[in-house]
């Protein structure tokens, strides 16, 4: 609050300096203690997103530093019709839908497992993190090789296993499966990071809680549903946040998995195509503030849930 | 690196050698790479023998001073991005250090980026901001018209070359040319080609094909035989049919060989829609599934040539770097193939076809040293250093006497077959006529073609109608 509101009222806030000369140099201490990050979030964070949003109204190409002008929203009409972005948005819900559901009902599933004590549970909780730990680009290029046509090893088994209409299966190459193929990879590897921050949610929950139901005779299940579940929103949400920001963003599986494919492409990788290959910086920025937009809306909309819960 | 650890016998045996002069610089160098070791090591190795302190040319490096090369450049400070860390970072630190010598210039040898993408993302970065961080860089083939605006005139250069006996090939170079400037001189270069099993090809009583029908059957008969055999993963053909660069140079091997044209001519007319085009491009989705495996439309170079260096196809498309891992030692394929011309449409004006790739050097017209740029650059491309580059790294020269020289067929006797490539069968990408916008031409072209193979889309002569009005509206930005 500011502190002349605080002068008028007689409340005290927590925030405003007492006004006498020591309040007001304290005051002024504080700014200045403030001011590098103040600068540091301005030079890497805003100036480079009020960059981009200026760049999304013009028909600015790398090739043409001298011929470029202002276009409105040229940009964002053109999106509107475009079918390749039609298709990266769309690829791009299905894949943080889906991946962000199946980490967080598995990563619970494994966080309730490794959280209850038994013989070996460091040596788990440890190599579970495996997956989570390879880069990203080591393990998507890991997999390719996996789900090889003719020589992977997942086509292998399946043969072995007497699947034989997988010879010579295309996980990546097919378009109905390719999808889903890269979804399954990045469950494989976030799995272990959601179990992860669910885990430091349960550790928090008291054991007394527990204790009290089990004396009020309440089964397992209903501990799960009516305890834990309530008690873990918090770590739950925070999560969530997390993985749907960097579902929504996702780049590297995909751009390393099946380069620029459209079966699969999502917005990051049309924003790169758009940005890196062709060099359409106007019309790359529009599609990364479009991005930006969608994950603004979805920070707000969670901050608003888990505030209601506060 | 692991197999410093892992092959202590051969590390200790090649510096043993390089301490009793029993291997030259380009053996170690050779061998240390083999070895996976790092560059620094092998620099100690050849520091300690001595074998570094001797001149390149006398320890085996085959480069020649070019007669013209009599200036005197001291005090003068360049610097070049060439190859990047690999294996063609040796033969450039030599050239550089080699033109030092004979000039008394200093050379920076800057590594470029080892993706395309990044390296040219890097050039337009430092370009744009008019930067004189670099004065000579190689670029890709498809490179001039996006980097024409930064671009030192290099037609003289050429020209005198051409005068010191040195013909660049006239559709190489003109690739190079746009409007009326030179963007870039043509360093070395690559060609579609086509690989063939010949020893299936007799087994089977197949004549090599020289039209894609013959291939196709060929194909068929070869692949039925061998999986009937207990092959089950033998394939007809292989080929790049991922959405990326590499598919939109095999879109053009089709077309153009089915008398269809370049997607876009000379002239701006988009002819991607033609009937020949289209006939190209619905026999190429007949092979997914087919002649060749269906996750095709997911390969890349190393993808589709891991089908055919494990024996398992019949044919392949690939550039002329595959010719060397065939042909190795340790190859399966060791004399069981050939390499030549990708075969022939049936249309009206089928012509052979190879898409043209290769690296060029262009010199920033924000140099503060033009003129000695200049002559590095021409240095890089000349004759000598073209034909040190084919006996050393096997790559393709620019040059129509280099394939006439007898050390070079001597080191890489298959550099003649790929000389009728070069001189006739050889088609350009449409980067000259598009420009700037040749990449937004491409990933249109690769988009739409990817989306046939892979079944996304069916319907070939709509898609391509589709094409041909997404091609039109961008080139309306031109």
């Amino acid at each position: 609050m500011a502190s002349n509101d605080g002068a008028m009222i007689p409340k005290v806030s927590r925030f405003s300096a007492p006004p006498t000369k020591a309040g007001r140099d304290q005051e002024r201490l504080g700014w200045v203690l403030i001011l590098p990050t103040i600068l540091v979030v301005l030079g890497i964070a805003i100036y480079p997103l009020l960059e981009s949003i200026r760049l999304s109204f013009t028909n600015y190409r790398s090739s043409r530093p001298d011929r470029w002008e202002y276009i409105g929203f040229e940009n964002y009409r053109k999106l509107l019709s475009d079918d390749v972005f039609h298709t990266a948005f769309k690829n791009t819900m299905v894949f943080t839908v889906s991946s962000v559901f199946f980490e967080t009902v598995l990563g619970m599933i494994v966080a309730l497992t490794i959280h209850s004590a038994f013989k070996g549970r460091g040596f788990v909780r440890t190599s579970m993190l495996v997956p989570w730990a390879i880069p990203t680009v080591v393990s998507s290029l890991l997999w390719s090789w996996m789900l090889n046509d003719s020589y992977g090893i997942v086509n292998k088994s399946l043969i072995a296993m007497g699947f034989d209409n997988f010879r010579q299966f295309s996980w990546v190459g097919n378009p109905n499966t390719a999808l889903f193929s890269i979804v399954a990879v990045d469950v494989w590897k976030t799995t272990p990071f959601m179990a992860l921050l669910l885990l430091a949610g349960l550790q928090v929950i008291p054991d007394d809680v527990y204790e009290a139901s089990r004396v009020d005779g309440a089964s397992k299940m209903q501990q799960f549903w009516q305890i834990t579940l309530p008690l873990l929103r918090p770590a739950l949400m925070v999560a969530l946040v997390f993985r749907t920001m960097a579902a929504f963003r996702v780049f590297d599986i995909i751009f390393v998995m099946n380069s620029y494919n459209t079966s699969t492409m999502s917005v990051s990788v049309y924003a790169h195509r758009e940005l890196m290959n062709n060099q359409r910086l106007g019309y790359g920025s529009a599609i990364s503030v479009v991005i930006f937009i969608c994950i603004a809306i979805m920070v707000v909309g969670y901050t608003r849930m888990i505030k209601v819960e506060d | 690196m692991s197999s410093e650890v892992l092959m202590p016998n051969a590390v200790n045996k090649l510096v043993q050698d390089a301490m009793n002069g029993r291997a030259s610089r380009r053996d170690i160098i050779k061998r240390g790479s083999a070895l996976g070791l790092s560059g620094a090591l092998m620099g100690n190795i050849l520091r300690v023998s001595g074998v570094g302190a001797q001149d390149a040319q006398e320890a085996g490096w085959s480069l020649v001073k070019p007669e013209w090369l009599d200036v005197d450049l001291t005090g003068v400070e360049l610097s070049a991005v060439l190859a990047s860390d690999g294996v063609g970072a040796p033969f450039d630190q030599a050239c550089c250090d080699f033109f030092a010598e004979q000039t008394g210039a200093t050379v920076n040898y800057i590594k470029g980026a080892e993706s395309a993408t990044d390296r040219l993302t890097y050039y337009t970065q430092t370009l744009n901001a008019q930067a004189s961080d670099f004065d000579i860089f190689s670029v890709d083939v498809i490179w001039p018209g996006i980097l024409k605006v930064h671009a030192h005139d290099l037609s003289e250069a050429a020209d005198e070359l051409a005068g010191e006996g040195a013909n660049f090939f006239e559709r190489i170079l003109s690739n190079n040319r746009i409007e009326d400037t030179l963007v870039s001189i043509p360093m070395y270069t690559d060609a579609g080609c086509l690989y063939t099993r010949t020893d299936l090809l007799e087994k089977y009583g197949v004549e090599a094909p020289t039209t894609w029908a013959e291939l196709e059957v060929a194909a068929q008969t070869i692949a039925e035989g061998e999986v009937a055999e207990g092959n089950d993963a033998f394939v007809g053909f292989t080929f790049q049919g991922a959405a990326y660069e590499g598919l939109t140079c095999n879109a053009l091997e089709w077309v153009y060989s089915n008398g269809g044209g370049t997607f876009i001519e000379p002239d701006g007319t988009v002819t991607v829609n033609s009937d020949a085009a289209k006939a190209a491009v619905e026999r190429a989705v007949g092979w997914v599934g087919g002649i060749a495996p269906a996750a095709v439309t997911s390969y890349k170079e190393e993808d589709s040539r891991g089908v055919w260096q494990a024996g398992n196809a019949a044919f392949h498309r690939n550039w002329p770097y595959v010719y060397g891992i065939s042909q190795a030692d340790d190859s399966d394929l060791k004399d069981k193939f050939s390499m030549g011309l990708l075969p022939k449409g049936d249309g009206e004006n089928a012509d052979n076809a190879a898409t043209l790739g290769g690296w060029n050097m262009m010199v920033s017209k924000y140099s503060e040293n033009i003129e000695a740029a200049t002559v590095f650059a021409k240095f890089m491309c000349s004759f000598e250093v073209q034909k040190a580059r084919a006996i050393e790294r096997s790559l393709n020269p620019t040059i129509v006497e280099v394939y006439q020289d007898a050390d070079v067929l001597a080191a890489n006797p298959y550099q003649a077959e790929l000389f009728p490539i070069f001189d006739g069968g050889s088609v350009a990408r449409p980067s000259g006529v598009t420009a700037d916008l040749y990449n937004d031409v491409s990933s249109a072209v690769f988009t739409t073609v990817n989306e046939l193979l892979s079944g996304q889309q069916t319907d070939v002569s709509g898609a391509l109608d589709n094409l041909a009005s997404q091609l039109e509206s961008i080139m309306e930005d031109l």
